[in-house]
This record gives C-alpha cells, structure tokens and sequence, in this order.
C-alpha cells in the first residue's frame, strides 16, 4: 500500500505529476468536485493543528468526499493507552485514507505499517511534514515558473524546522540550486542534513547569521517560526524567539521577484506590514497546500485501487 | 595462557582488541550455561592485538550483532572438535532489536511493542539511523 511519510517517497517525476494535477486542479475545480464521492478522509490529529489539519479537510470535502477523525490525542483511543498500530488497524475499517498528525517522530510510518490503507503523514514531531513540502514546491512553481536556477534562503530555526529539512531535501534534486542558511548559532542546520543532502547532491551553501547581508543574492526566502514546543527549556525560547523578524527596512536590498515564503502560523517573524507587499507568498502557500493535498489524495487513492 | 579447545561451538577471532565485551554482551553470552571464554588482548601478527571468544556449544549466534559491533570479525564453526566452517561477517543493512533509539522524541520511546529498527544509511561512515525518526545509533 502505497503512503507518503516522507517527501523523498516520491521521485522528482512522481511530484511533478502531482504539481501539473494541482494545477489543474486550480484552472478546473469542476472537474473535480465529484472525483472522491463515496470515499472517507480520516484525520487522525494527535497534537493541536488548524491549518494542516483543515487543509485536508478542506481538500476532501472539494472532492466530493467525507471526512471524520479527531483533533486531539485526549479525545481518541490514545488516551486509553491504545497503540497506534491498533489504532492504524481500526480505522482502515472506517475509511479510505488517513492524514496523521503525531508528537513522536515515525509515529505515522508505524501507521502506514499497519494500515491496509493510505497513510499520509500530516506531521511527526520535528521529524517530517511532506505535505508542507508539496504546498511549498507548488508555491516556488507558480512563483518562479520551476525548480532549476534558484537561490533559497532559509531564516530562523533551521534546526528544529521540519519544513526546512524537508524543503532542502526536495530541492536538492534539482539543478542550479544554491542555498543559504541564515540562523542563530544555537539553531544552525544539523550537521547530518549539511552532510547527507546537500554536500551529498554537490549543492553549494553558505551560512550567515545577517539576514541583511545575505537578501540581495535571494530569489525565495523562507522565513520560519521558533517553535516553543521544540524547547525543552522556556528560557532557552524566550531568549531566541525573536531572533529575526522580517520588516520592510530587511527588504531594502531585496530583489524586486523575490519570494517570501513561511509555512505558518507566524508570531512575530515577518512584520504583517510585509502581508501587503506583492513579494509575500504565504497565504498562497496556505491555498497551495489545499491544492496539493488534493492532488496527493486522488493519486493514493488511484494507487491504491489498482 | 591456556584455554582448551572446543568439541562444538564456535570461535569468534579478530575481534578488533577492546570490542570483545561489546560483543560478549550484545551475544547475551553471559545467560549461557556452557564455557565461555573471551580472551582480550592476544598478539596477532595481523593486527597486533585482538580479543578472542570461544563458546562451547552450537547457540543459535546473531551474525548481525557481530556485524555491526566489528565488521572484520571471522567466525570459525566447530563439530566435534574440528574446524567446519571459517565465516567473514559484513556490516548487515538492517539491525532488528540490536540496539535501542535513544531518541526521547521518536515513536519507540513510548510504544514498547515495537521494534527497535537501524538501517545502514552510509556504509562508508558504517551510520546506522533509526528507521523512525533517522537518529544515529
């Protein structure tokens, strides 16, 4: 049974096939609106998400399907101590297809081992959030026209930032990448994905911790959000939660195509000043990400009733 | 040092010298009733030094432990008192319950049923990484 746990389950054809059907998805929602009538989403939310968590809902609902699950670890079997390969089993009696979003890295590989239906993964800890990735791969090809010749900036926490990783990993399979990590010291990119992926790839990087000085080589930049619940120490956050904001004085030196990306939800990392200026993406990236689980959800669904 | 030979078991030789307890305990060879030995430090004109484990009986040996804990290990099988078998042990691909993901985050932390499951991710670096959460043994 085939399942997305993580971005590079899928080949650079695999996800341009899923870009080329969101978008015509976008051009021809019509078309679609019937596509999963009779088939049933379960969510299966063991941590607190409205974004991701509606995205899939929303994405099932405008395909004609259903959906039903919980949003919370206290309102399903978990709390009674149920494992989640029990739980995995259970609800492929129920539905069609699992979106699973859990606190424990590989909790929905243990999902999509068990299941005899589709899991897709919504999120595991720090660990993996492919459907994030898709929403941001889709944003960079409708902004930029392809993935081939691009300078990314990566800015805040690169170290815990799950959407980072999985960005990186996805771009580093294509050609003319250049990439550059713009972070705190104490939230640099781990030294494994440095190595494994990008030196691995040959993509050439740099690091930085002025987000002014790296902006005007910048064709996207990727704000990301310093996460409370990654800490194990409060202080440890406060201290730095606000280590780069993005206000219209950064962007001085910025090209004019640039493209402001950030998986949201924000704090206080890009000034909502920013929200009028042509360049901000991330509310098209939030409606990316609504398209590309579309697209994601009909082909699991096809694959898996072949 | 005199330690007799063996009728039917196995001898593990050119355990690179200071990995011979690793083994000792991985193997879970201290459960066993039979004789054991492991002799640490002995000259070798290979490798200068190595340790040595001798088991007197045919157990059921996890090759993957002896793999993973000194891939250039040979493992010489013993019947009645004579060599049948010399075997070079590789670095397996998957290690099954060998070792335990010390990651507080990743899923095995809280469901003790499941397995504790390592890939071989770079055979060069010999990085095995949990195939849950991709932490390194």
């Amino acid at each position: 049974m085939r399942s997305l746990i993580d971005i590079l389950d899928f080949s650079v054809e695999e996800l341009d096939s899923l870009i080329s059907v969101a978008n015509d998805i976008i051009a021809n929602p019509q078309k679609y609106s019937e596509k999963c009538k009779g088939k049933k989403l379960a969510t299966l939310f063991f941590e607190p998400s409205t974004r991701t968590r509606l995205s899939f809902e929303a994405a099932m609902l405008e395909l004609g399907g259903s959906v039903l699950g919980f949003s919370e670890a206290a309102s399903s079997s978990a709390a009674k101590g149920e494992s989640i390969a029990d739980t995995a089993k259970t609800v492929s009696c129920y539905a069609d297809i699992i979106a699973m979003r859990h606190p424990k890295e590989g909790a929905p590989l243990v999902a999509a081992n068990n299941a005899s239906i589709p899991v897709i993964n919504a999120g595991d800890g720090g660990h993996n959030h492919p459907t994030q990735t898709l929403a941001d791969l889709l944003t960079i090809y409708r902004e930029k026209g392809g993935f081939n010749n691009l300078t990314i900036g990566f800015c805040g926490d690169l170290k815990f930032g799950r959407t980072v990783h999985s960005l990186i990993a996805a771009m580093a399979r294509y050609t003319g990448i250049k990439i550059v990590l713009i972070s705190p010291e104490e939230l640099k990119l781990p030294s494994y994905v440095k190595k494994d992926i990008l030196e691995k790839n040959g993509i050439p990087y740099s690091q930085t911790t002025s987000l002014e000085e790296a902006m005007p080589q910048l064709d996207i930049l990727y704000m990301t959000r310093v996460q409370r619940e990654r800490f194990f120490n409060e202080e440890d956050y406060l201290r730095l939660k606000d280590s780069y904001i993005l206000d219209t004085r950064k962007l001085v030196n910025a090209k004019k195509d640039l493209c402001i990306m950030h998986p949201l939800p924000r704090v206080n990392e890009i000034s909502v000043e920013i929200d009028k200026d042509s360049r901000a993406c991330y509310f098209k990236q939030v409606l990316n990400g609504k398209y590309m689980r579309m697209a994601l959800i009909l082909k699991l669904l096809q694959e898996a009733a072949e | 040092m005199n330690i007799d030979s063996i009728n039917n078991g196995f001898v593990i030789d050119h355990i690179t010298a200071g990995r011979g307890m690793r083994l000792f305990e991985l193997l879970g060879l201290d459960k066993l009733e039979c004789s054991v030995a492991i002799i640490k430090n002995v000259s070798s004109a290979k490798m200068g030094k190595k340790d040595i484990i001798k088991i007197d009986e045919s157990i059921s040996l996890n090759f993957d432990v002896i793999g993973y804990v000194d891939p250039g290990v040979t493992v010489n099988v013993i019947k009645d008192g004579c060599l049948t078998e010399k075997m070079s042990i590789r670095k397996p691909q998957t290690l099954v319950n060998v070792i335990k993901c010390k990651n507080p985050r990743c899923i095995t932390s809280v469901e003790q049923e499941l397995d504790h499951i390592f890939k071989l991710t770079d055979s060069e670096k010999e990085i095995y990484r949990c195939i849950y959460c991709e932490t390194k043994a």
